[in-house]
């Protein structure tokens, strides 16, 4: 039963990581917003293939894709009618989508729907098959979204991709997302219908002979996580302002799956952690690539050493921490206070406490 | 479609599904035995040209043994990888390993940026290689016959090794179940570092006689063929040698039908081999060679 001292604590929570956004957007420069945006987005995909891998089971490869179609219906939307005539050189863009315009939340959210809907119609047959094998299915369905996208230049522009998106995407929008992907996912897990997910990852057989609809789940949870990876792709789409087939290689899906085995499978505090992590190392390694000075050394600027030194401490960390930073292990209050309580007055802990 | 045509079509197909071939088997080896998709066996394969391309270049050797060191190194490379990124995992869930193995394909992605840097390379070609046969109307270049020359001696090597010797007994009797042969006796480190000796190696030759049909070199080559030969090895039935052969030329011969027969479609030619691997997946679960392994309830 939840407390509700837990909803004030929650509450308080709230309001500051609101003045935190508050702060953040008006006082930081450009570079650390975007590296915070980009993390907040990181946050809303990784909990949501979080849900269909970590809670459900299920070993999806294919977020890239459902991204990719997120970011271009958001793009799509967005763009203003006169400034599609000139960017798409290579032919010119079909009928319906030279008219329609949205605003960004509808845009956002019918990202989501359409990515949801190609979820749903590629999840009925795939989802029949289990472990790597979905692993591998889902995989060749992002691929073969990103193929199609670079393969119908009327209506994605090709290759050349689409440019000069409005950059509606900025902090209250990464955050508040992410924070309603969370709360949303939270319900659903801790639903009845959650319990159901985890039945079948724990023992398919067993949850189907207590009378789980094993279809149903596995295509529902595909579905809502398509979801959110479309709305997360939509906001991708307008902080970075230029999207092409490129930027969503299976590398995506990799990164987005590395954040969630990271912050350990099944732990949606723990993906929350390794998503800014992520990030923060990604961008704060580029020094290295820079060239720098270590006393009388010098370093002179080397080309790819950033990406070499990223692998290696994604290597080190999954050597050392083979379940995750938390290791699907959730944050609650009463967790964090005990920790407070403990590192305050270095008394034992008492049971259930969350470290 | 005439005739000659459609042989140079088979032609084609047999040259570029022998690769598969060849790069597919590592991973079904590895698959075998460890159950992990080894996503740094690409990366592997693109080492092999560009060991031999420094080894011909800056060291002058002679063509034939900068390719020969150039096989050697990549088979240390893939030994190495196991040691570091994989041995220590083998008990944690495999999710975990599975991310090792893509952070060490990034790491060697990236190491050969900073060593080799990003710009592509245009290999050189031995004379034998770059001539063409005229059968009729049918042209073969040299290397549709140096690469299945070459396979059917590196795989009638293989077979040998997994059937007649006791490496490969061993080999066999771990991807069955590796904690009884670890009972039995076996030495599950030695069979493991072999398995990764033989897939190298054999990812190693496929990258060399990839790198003479398609002469340049850069350090993302290894991307899509790697994962093109992970679907012929699971089309095949991954964790079966004859079927990773068998689905790499499936996969090899419909590509290059699929590009001739529907000119048009051409930009969708990646499209099509996982279209095919879903497909497959989905009528036979197991591969074309797959055995069915019972559920246990």
């Amino acid at each position: 039963m939840k407390k509700q001292s837990d909803k004030i604590y929650t509450l308080i929570a709230l309001i500051i990581l609101f003045l935190f956004v508050y702060f953040a957007q008006n006082k930081l420069d450009a570079y650390k917003i975007r590296i915070l945006n980009l993390g907040a987005i990181y946050v809303t995909l990784g909990v949501s293939l979080n849900l269909i891998y970590g809670f459900t089971g299920q070993f999806s490869l294919g977020h890239a894709g459902f991204m990719a179609i997120g970011a271009y219906v958001t793009a799509l939307l967005v763009l203003p009618p006169y400034y599609k005539e000139i960017i798409f050189i290579l032919e010119p863009l079909a009928w319906p989508f030279t008219v329609i315009h949205a605003p960004f939340i509808v845009a956002l959210f019918l990202s989501g729907l359409v990515a949801a809907l190609a979820a749903f119609v590629i999840g009925l047959p795939v989802l029949r098959l289990k472990g790597d094998y979905l692993g591998i299915a889902t995989l060749g369905f992002a691929e073969i979204i990103r193929i199609v996208a670079n393969n119908i230049p009327h209506i994605t522009n090709g290759a050349l991709g689409i440019k000069g998106i409005p950059e509606y995407t900025n902090l209250w929008w990464t955050v508040g997302v992410a924070v309603v992907t969370i709360y949303i996912i939270k319900g659903l897990i801790n639903s009845s219908f959650g319990r159901a997910l985890m039945a079948i990852r724990e023992n398919e057989i067993a949850a189907e002979v207590i009378g789980i609809n094993l279809t149903y789940h596995k295509v529902m949870s595909f579905t809502i996580s398509a979801f959110f990876a479309g709305v997360g792709g939509g906001l991708f789409a307008c902080l970075l302002t230029t999207i092409d087939p490129k930027a969503f290689m299976f590398v995506m899906t990799f990164n987005i799956l590395a954040v969630v085995v990271l912050g350990g499978l099944g732990s949606i505090t723990g993906t929350v952690i390794a998503a800014f992590l992520f990030n923060f190392f990604l961008e704060y390694l580029r020094p290295i690539e820079a060239g720098f000075n270590l006393g009388p050394l010098n370093f002179p600027p080397i080309p790819g050493l950033r990406m070499v030194s990223f692998s290696v401490l994604l290597l080190i960390l999954i050597l050392y921490k083979q379940r995750g930073l938390m290791g699907g292990i959730e944050f609650s209050w009463r967790g964090f206070f005990q920790l407070i309580n403990r590192i305050f007055t270095n008394k034992k802990p008492t049971e259930g406490s969350a470290s | 479609m005439t005739i000659n045509l459609f042989l140079q079509n088979i032609a084609n197909g047999l040259s570029l599904g022998t690769l598969y071939a060849l790069i597919a088997i590592g991973y079904t080896m590895v698959y075998g035995i460890l159950r992990l998709i080894n996503f740094a066996h690409g990366e592997i394969f693109m080492l092999a040209p560009y060991f031999l391309y420094f080894g011909f270049l800056i060291f002058h050797l002679p063509w034939w043994a900068s390719a020969m060191v150039a096989i050697g190194l990549t088979a240390l490379t893939g030994v190495l990888t196991e040691r570091i990124a994989y041995k220590p995992l083998r008990d944690a869930p495999r999710i975990s390993a599975l991310i090792s193995a893509i952070g060490v394909s990034f790491f060697l992605q990236n190491l050969a940026i900073v060593v080799f840097s990003g710009i592509p390379k245009s290999v050189h070609r031995p004379a034998f290689f770059t001539r063409l046969f005229q059968f009729g109307e049918i042209r073969i270049q040299s290397t549709l016959f140096a690469s299945i020359g070459i396979s059917i001696i590196f795989l009638s090597l293989l077979i040998y090794i997994i059937y007649q010797t006791k490496t490969g007994l061993a080999m066999r009797a771990i991807s069955r179940d590796i904690e009884t042969s670890r009972l039995m006796g076996i030495d599950v480190n030695r069979a493991i570092s072999v398995t990764f000796v033989i897939g190298s190696s054999l990812a190693a030759v496929g990258g060399i006689l990839w790198s003479l049909r398609f002469p340049q070199l850069f350090p993302t080559m290894g991307m899509i063929p790697g994962l093109k030969a992970f679907i012929a090895a699971v089309v095949g039935g991954i964790g079966s040698i004859p079927g990773a052969m068998l689905g790499g030329f499936v996969l090899g011969m419909s590509e290059i039908l699929f590009v001739t027969f529907f000119p048009a479609l051409s930009g969708y030619r990646d499209a099509f081999v996982f279209i095919i691997l879903i497909l497959i997946l989905l009528f036979k679960p197991d591969g074309i060679l797959g055995i069915k392994v019972q559920e246990k309830v």
